[in-house]
């Protein structure tokens, strides 16, 4: 790691919507290429990188279409510059053609998606968590993302940084999993100074460029992803990368072998390595009978709804998931191990809960707090969950 | 029997070839192709080859210096030019290749970025993409190659299917009016519209070296035979035929009037150099802006900044 370049960082304590936090986190981190197209309630992050931008060396284009966007993220990665796009769900599902492609490349880059009413066109102005499994499986093949969801413009601005460098260690598009109310509610947010904020930069090969075989791993970086280092364009490398799948030299090899050889390793660069990849916050596990799964705007909420029930006697605790892909798997394991019940409150109707309940595999019960958006969850609906799973 | 003796048998016949060592024998474009990868997947007869040579020809008559060239290509069997060319080379997804290099160029300047793909990728799937990298001026050299039907996928229809041409999704018939490329993109905005077939190599390779070296969204548009799929299906002989009835029915007219250059089935042609006039990129118009507008306080972007160390 190494500390945020000063120019981007806006040290000292603001007043900012999560979107426009979520802004400054990815300069902060050393983003300075977006593209994006305009869709509520995300555009605020684009309008916010747009008038910052031109003082520190960033480009933002606003291209004509998210197909396009996403397109053009991945050509600036491959440029060399941290890139990111912005957008909701609509966006998102177009999106997801080039997310495959990020993933098959192997391409540092963080999407943003501030979720709201789906499916469709839904409710573009109010809040939800529906695009959980898109955001896992929504481009077709086998693949692993990460997934971070804030709870408040500060994580805005801390998790984007994450994100950011989470790209770039494990080489792979990164998420970041907003909601309207996340968005759009306005709080304190202190920035550190620029040397308080560790940045990952490039895993970068260092050799002969005419030696240069974009997909061979030697050894992997320094926490143990085994993932090949970049050359960017215009470096002498001439080297060939492709959405099709490929060999070492980055060649096509339509063969099951090479299928293989190369997926095996895109999806365990993640799956293998996810203990690097826990970030929860938790309050009061041990000793729980009920413990809540929450993520994003839902687990602030679920924080009203845990208080009623402990005011009812209820032994409960909270685990907060900040990283919500990969899941915390082994750390739910083991809690499902010795409670009467698990309860995941979230914006759908069930997409985390459902996994939750496959890893709890019958040993506790399991619950969702769910609806289909619009609105933050009732703190009195989740209490009576808990008393439920108590029971 | 002598060698004489049989040349005097058969006066047509070639002279022997002389002994060949393939090893000794350089391809001519050896150090511009990744001859890894050679033979390459086209069919006999099929112009892209050609295509390579001379995109690689006029590329070299310029003044670019090589590492800061890159090659984008989208899918089909255009769509496989990036993976031949020993330049920084991207095939990236089905239509999208104009966005991610936009991408590319804007992460980079000093990068001098060419797209070379088909017809069905540019114009069809990234038809909105296309027309709006040459609205912008898109610093960007698009190279497309016009065989009038989706190859790759076994022979469709295309947006620039001629109407009556018979295709696998056609088999009565194309009957949708086909895109005039040339026409299409000078009404968007580039500053250079050029088209020729691929046996008009030499004006190919000039044109390409032109848009090359042309700040600016320039395109080459290239008529080229599909010999297996559009030639066989319209029983237009073999792509060779085709390859010469194009050459023979296009009429060059530099500075035609792109609106009378529209393509009919199977009917005579204009080929040329239709646009080349200058107007400001998409960059050089985001910095005149920031600058008027920001003064000093405007940080131009000078090239990548992965590592976010100054």
């Amino acid at each position: 790691m190494i500390k945020a370049d000063p120019a981007g960082v806006l040290t000292g304590a603001h007043y900012l919507d999560g979107d426009e936090a979520c802004a400054e986190g990815a300069i902060a981190a050393g983003c300075r290429f977006l593209a994006g197209y305009p869709i509520t309630p995300s555009t605020e992050v684009a309008e916010h990188v747009a008038a910052r931008f031109p003082m520190v060396g960033g480009t933002l284009i606003q291209m004509e279409d998210e197909l396009a966007s996403m397109a053009a993220v991945v050509g600036g990665v491959w440029g060399g510059t941290k890139s990111m796009t912005v957008t909701s769900g609509p966006g998102f599902s177009l999106m997801m053609e080039n997310i495959g492609l990020a993933v098959m490349m192997e391409t540092p880059c963080v999407i943003v998606n501030v979720q709201r009413g789906g499916p469709s066109t839904g409710l573009p102005t109010m809040p939800g968590q529906a695009d959980m499994m898109q955001a896992r499986w929504g481009s077709h093949g086998d693949y692993e993302v990460i997934a971070v969801a804030p709870n408040s413009p500060q994580e805005c601005f801390d998790l984007t940084i994450e994100a950011f460098n989470l790209s770039e260690r494990f080489r792979n598009p990164v998420f970041v999993m907003m909601d309207e109310c996340v968005g759009h509610m306005t709080e304190k947010v202190v920035i550190p100074p620029a040397d308080e904020i560790e940045v990952e930069p490039r895993f970068e090969y260092r050799g002969d460029p005419k030696e240069y075989l974009p997909y061979k791993v030697n050894g992997g970086n320094e926490y143990g992803i085994p993932i090949p280092p970049m050359l960017h364009a215009g470096q002498g490398g001439y080297y060939h990368t492709t959405g099709l799948t490929h060999d070492e030299r980055g060649y096509p090899d339509m063969s099951p072998e090479c299928q293989e050889w190369l997926l095996r390793r895109l999806v365990d660069k993640i799956r293998l390595h996810r203990d690097q990849l826990v970030h929860v916050e938790e309050d009061g596990v041990e000793g729980a009978e009920v413990v809540v799964l929450s993520y994003g705007i839902s687990s602030r909420v679920a924080t009203r709804g845990i208080a009623l029930a402990r005011e009812q006697g209820i032994k409960v605790g909270h685990i907060q998931m900040k990283i919500v892909w990969p899941l915390p798997d082994r750390r739910i394991d083991e809690v499902a191990g010795r409670v009467k019940g698990l309860v995941t409150v979230e914006m759908n109707y069930g997409q985390i809960a459902l996994e939750v309940e496959r890893i709890a595999a019958g040993r506790c019960r399991t619950s969702l707090v769910g609806h289909a958006g619009g609105t933050v969850q009732d703190p009195e609906k989740i209490a009576e969950t808990i008393e439920e799973a108590a029971r | 029997m002598s060698e004489a003796s049989v040349v005097k048998a058969d006066p047509v016949a070639s002279p022997a070839p002389p002994p060949r060592d393939e090893e000794s024998i350089p391809h001519p474009m050896e150090e511009w192709l990744r001859m890894d990868r050679i033979p390459h997947i086209w069919c006999p007869t099929c112009g892209l080859g050609t295509v390579v040579t001379a995109f690689i020809e006029g590329l070299k008559q310029t003044d670019l210096e090589r590492d800061n060239v890159a090659v984008v290509s989208g899918i089909g069997c255009t769509g496989r030019v990036a993976g031949y060319v020993k330049l920084d080379s991207y095939h990236t997804t089905h239509g999208r290749a104009i966005p991610f290099a936009t991408g590319l160029a804007l992460s980079n300047p000093k990068l001098k970025v060419a797209v070379v793909s088909g017809d069905g990728d540019l114009v069809g799937i990234g038809g909105n993409h296309f027309i709006h990298a040459a609205r912008r001026n898109m610093d960007l050299t698009v190279i497309l190659v016009n065989n009038f039907i989706y190859a790759m996928t076994g022979g469709q229809v295309a947006p620039t299917t001629p109407e009556t041409a018979n295709t696998t999704t056609t088999p009565y018939g194309a009957f949708e009016p086909p895109f005039n490329i040339p026409h299409l993109a000078e009404a968007c905005g580039a500053v250079y519209v050029a088209r020729w077939t691929s046996l008009h190599v030499r004006r190919l390779t000039e044109s390409i070296r032109k848009a090359l070296s042309k700040p600016g969204f320039a395109l080459v548009e290239v008529v080229t035979p599909c010999s297996t799929l559009y030639a066989r299906r319209n029983r237009l002989g073999s792509g060779l035929d085709l390859l010469k009835f194009y050459h023979d029915n296009s009429t060059i007219q530099n500075g035609a009037r792109t609106s009378d250059v529209g393509i009919d089935f199977q009917k005579p042609f204009i080929v040329g150099e239709f646009v080349d006039h200058d107007r400001p990129t998409w960059f050089q118009l985001m910095e005149a802006r920031m600058s008027a507008t920001l003064g000093d306080k405007f940080i131009p972007k000078e090239g990548p900044s992965c590592t976010n160390s100054k």
